[in-house]
């Protein structure tokens, strides 16, 4: 018996050490990491950008984390990453930090694909998350109480919703939240009754966006600037950034980096 | 030889000395940390302006988290009632009309509901409860009552397997007095083995209430986690512990140490609870 | 008019018979859902695979690799150090304010929820500490998580372990540290592997601690101060996100599945013990 448990012991402790060894071709010391992290609505996109990146760099790796846009302005401010990611533009006492835009996105807002509703103003909007407008009959359909979700007091796409559409007024204390577009959408999608603010790349079926003030939200009508509520995918780093930062910057910021971002359903930067 | 034997037997000693102070360093270094940082807010804005205030706007000033207090033990309650109840006719199930193979069968099946993830809890909750309880009884679905069944559900293996232990260990000899006196078995369930096992039985409620005031990860993902205070079993709710787990991220300054004093108060309310438990069981053995 | 007392009784029967079975049922009804949603998708290639496209493709072999890191590395340091602890407190010592202090750590630390060591760890280790989301700082706090049930459990199975043993020991002249290495432990063993299998499980499920102190990177960590996800953390960020329901079931039936895993060893360990002193 003192035999087995020996082993078990040894094989506990040879095990985590042997990880040295088993990383990939041995390259573990030549490996080239930046470190992401922030706004949960720029996250998925540079994830992709990652997986084409390290396509081409197999000697890089790049961390995205999520978090929202102040959690990756604040671990920015704090070096415990690389890059951060932010939906927003930043506050004055964030300014110290560098800022790359890397491409823009419109917030879009979004119903159940049951809602019957297809557009709404903005004022109807403003008056849905302050609580004015409290049932979904003072909009045009049935007398049921509107579900409003909105995003933690972090999110970037909460600042910029709150900066381009609340316009100082506060948002209601008992609408619920949720902390990532992920999490908003999956609500507005599996309730009939909700409504919520998500980028506008991450429209898919599942979800239906409404017009505001009668336009369409789009990759043409935000070019356009006819739909209005638009804002800036930001890159933060805090002073120079190494050369491996560097180099992924660089493929964020090139026509094949951009490329990538455009499938997706933003804007490039240069747009 | 012997003097050989006597150092390594001092190197032996000291070494585990080591060991026992740097657990003592790692067990007190989250306490000390979490009251040092949470403890100066409390004096700053006022214990009464935190913990009796109504509206948690910390980027503004307002640390208020009376809304998140009511809201914790609003669900802590609900769990209670759906978990207690059940949870201590399981564990009488278990103990007084089981027999061996059942006993057997049982703790490990108890074991495996323990085990299961909160965050496979909350996932299930979503796609299930939650729907359920928007479509039957109104409002979102994220509400008090679908937190409350979540939780209590998660409760039942603590109160199940500690009353279980509890009305077990009432000698057999109290059944059988009752017995002999004619009860039937529910009267001497009823009139003898629960009372005698009373305390063991509140202990379990109590650290029942412990684990659901705890629980994050399945509250934020059922919960709503709006601010007010709800005001109908059906209104979302946020708790102290998704509070937490949602501003952490990003709270800084100010904000950050309201967070840590929000730790400093689930710490009090948890360490009163366990004591409290830990009380009710003492009065037992001394009996 | 009375009620007839066998009445009742038949009655209560009935009803807490029903009782047992829905909460049996609840049980079953879970590990049904995970079992029959998840099983589909769950294959070689899922376990072998890391994530792509944030999760909607692939498997979750990054996730696993994490998972079992993160656990054995907490262990491995949590073991020496609860272990030894529960050696010191029982064997080298007298009840004294040291004792008394380590015991009412441990007491203390039995309840707090873990979102509490994630805020810790978060502040202390990841920023203070500057180690960033890494494993590293995943390990200590998971550490500093199980440390009171190791050294809890360890101490009631060395407790358990008959005076006699020791008395005979001494008297065949063996030393304090023999006495413990080659009777004391060998006996408490299964006691104490028992506490660390529940630890191993509880580690295994552990989200709110994990999230904000390993972080939530897709990658496979190679390194103590690489990023990562365990299992826990990616099965939260799939359901949360509604990336995947298909990869979120199966990634919830490999977490049940390595639960009851452990849970069985623990078991079969336990069972040794009553078979070899009964």
């Amino acid at each position: 018996m003192p035999k087995l448990m020996m082993t078990v012991l040894l094989l506990l402790m040879v095990l985590p050490l042997s990880f040295g060894a088993c990383s990939p071709k041995g390259l573990q010391n030549k490996k080239r990491t930046v470190t992401v992290a922030g706004s949960t609505s720029v996250m998925p996109f540079t994830e992709k950008l990652a997986e084409h990146f390290m396509v081409d760099h197999p000697d890089f790796t790049v961390d995205v984390q999520g978090g929202g846009s102040t959690a990756g302005i604040q671990a920015c401010l704090n070096n415990t990453v690389n890059i951060g990611m932010s939906s927003r533009q930043l506050k004055d006492d964030e300014k110290r930090l560098n800022q790359i835009i890397i491409c823009y996105d419109g917030i879009s807002f979004v119903v159940n694909p049951k809602n019957p509703i297809t557009a709404l103003s903005l004022k109807d909007i403003r008056d849905v998350f302050s609580g004015k407008i409290k049932n979904w009959s003072e909009l045009g359909w049935i007398d049921r109480r509107i579900d409003a979700v909105t995003r933690e007091e972090g999110s970037g796409t909460r600042g910029s919703f709150e900066e381009l559409v609340m316009k100082g007024e506060e948002i209601d204390d008992g609408i619920m939240v949720q902390d990532s577009n992920g999490s908003v959408k999956e609500v507005v999608a599996t309730d009939p009754y909700a409504i919520g603010y998500i980028s506008l790349g991450l429209v898919d079926a599942k979800v239906k966006a409404v017009t505001i003030d009668g336009v369409r939200p789009s990759i043409e009508t935000l070019k356009l600037g006819e739909y209005k509520i638009v804002r800036p995918f930001l890159y933060v780093t805090h002073g120079e950034l190494d050369d491996s930062g560097k180099e992924f910057v660089n493929f964020v910021l090139s026509e094949a980096g951009q490329n990538v971002l455009k499938k997706e359903g933003l804007i490039g930067a240069y747009d | 030889m012997i003097k050989k034997a006597f150092t390594k037997e001092h190197f032996v000693k000291w070494v585990l000395i080591a060991f026992a102070l740097s657990s003592l360093l790692f067990l007190f270094l989250i306490f000390i940390f979490i009251l040092a940082e949470g403890l100066p807010l409390f004096h700053k804005i006022g214990l009464k302006n935190i913990i009796f205030g109504f509206k948690w706007a910390p980027t503004k000033g307002s640390f208020g988290i009376f809304p998140m207090i009511v809201s914790s033990f609003l669900v802590t309650f609900g769990a209670l009632v759906i978990g207690a109840p059940l949870g201590l006719s399981c564990a009488i199930y278990l103990s007084e009309y089981s027999g061996k193979k059942l006993k057997l069968f049982l703790k490990p099946a108890l074991e495996l509901l323990a085990g299961i993830p909160s965050v496979v809890y909350g996932f299930l909750g979503v796609i299930y409860i939650v729907p359920l309880v928007r479509n039957y009884f109104g409002g979102p679905g994220f509400s008090i009552l679908a937190t409350s069944v979540i939780l209590g559900v998660m409760i039942l293996p603590t109160v199940i397997s500690i009353s279980f232990d509890s009305l077990m260990s009432v000698p057999k000899t109290y059944r059988e007095g009752s017995f002999a006196m004619g009860a039937t078995k529910w009267q001497t369930i009823y009139k003898v083995i629960i009372p005698a096992a009373r305390s063991g039985i509140l202990a379990s409620f109590i650290l029942g209430m412990g684990r659901a005031i705890g629980e994050t990860m399945a509250v934020i993902m059922v919960a709503g986690n709006a601010l007010k205070i709800p005001t109908s079993v059906l209104d979302p709710l946020r708790t102290l512990t998704s509070n937490i787990a949602l501003e952490l991220a990003y709270a800084t300054g100010d904000h950050r140490l309201g967070l840590f004093s929000t730790g400093v108060v689930l710490l009090v309310i948890i360490m009163a609870l366990n004591y409290i438990a830990n009380f009710a069981i003492k009065r037992r053995v001394l009996k | 008019m009375r009620i007839n007392p066998r009445f009742i009784d038949k009655i209560v029967k009935i009803g807490l018979n029903a009782q047992a079975f829905f909460t049996v049922g609840i049980l079953v009804t879970i590990v049904a859902i995970i079992f029959f949603k998840g099983s589909p998708y769950l294959n070689m290639e899922f376990i072998f695979s890391s994530p792509e496209d944030m999760g909607r493709h692939g498997g979750i072999f990054s996730t696993i690799v994490g998972t079992v890191f993160l656990v054995l590395l907490s262990i491995f340091v949590a073991t020496p150090l609860g272990v030894g602890t529960a050696i010191f407190l029982t064997e080298y010592t007298k009840e004294s304010w040291f004792t008394k202090t380590i015991r009412f750590g441990v007491e203390s630390l039995a309840g707090i929820p873990s979102i509490l060591y994630g805020l810790f760890g978060f502040i202390f280790f990841v920023i203070k500490l500057r180690m960033g989301w890494s494993l590293m700082a995943g390990v200590l706090t998971i550490t500093i998580m199980i440390l009171p049930t190791i050294i809890r459990t360890s101490e009631e199975a060395i407790k358990a372990v008959p005076r006699n043993l020791r008395i005979v020991s001494y008297s065949l002249s063996a030393t304090k540290w023999e006495t413990v290495t080659k009777v004391v432990l060998p006996s408490a063993g299964p006691g104490i592997l028992t506490g660390i299998m529940l630890s191993v499980g509880r580690a295994v499920g552990e989200t709110a601690a994990v999230i904000f102190t390993m972080g939530s990177s897709l990658r496979l960590p190679t390194s103590l101060m690489d990023s990562g996800r365990t299992m826990a953390v990616h099965f939260y960020i799939l359901a949360r996100e509604g990336i995947s329901m298909e990869k979120a079931y199966a990634t919830a039936l490999v977490l049940v599945l390595s639960i009851l895993c452990i849970n069985i060893i623990a078991y079969y360990i336990m069972n040794r013990v009553t078979s070899k002193y009964s």
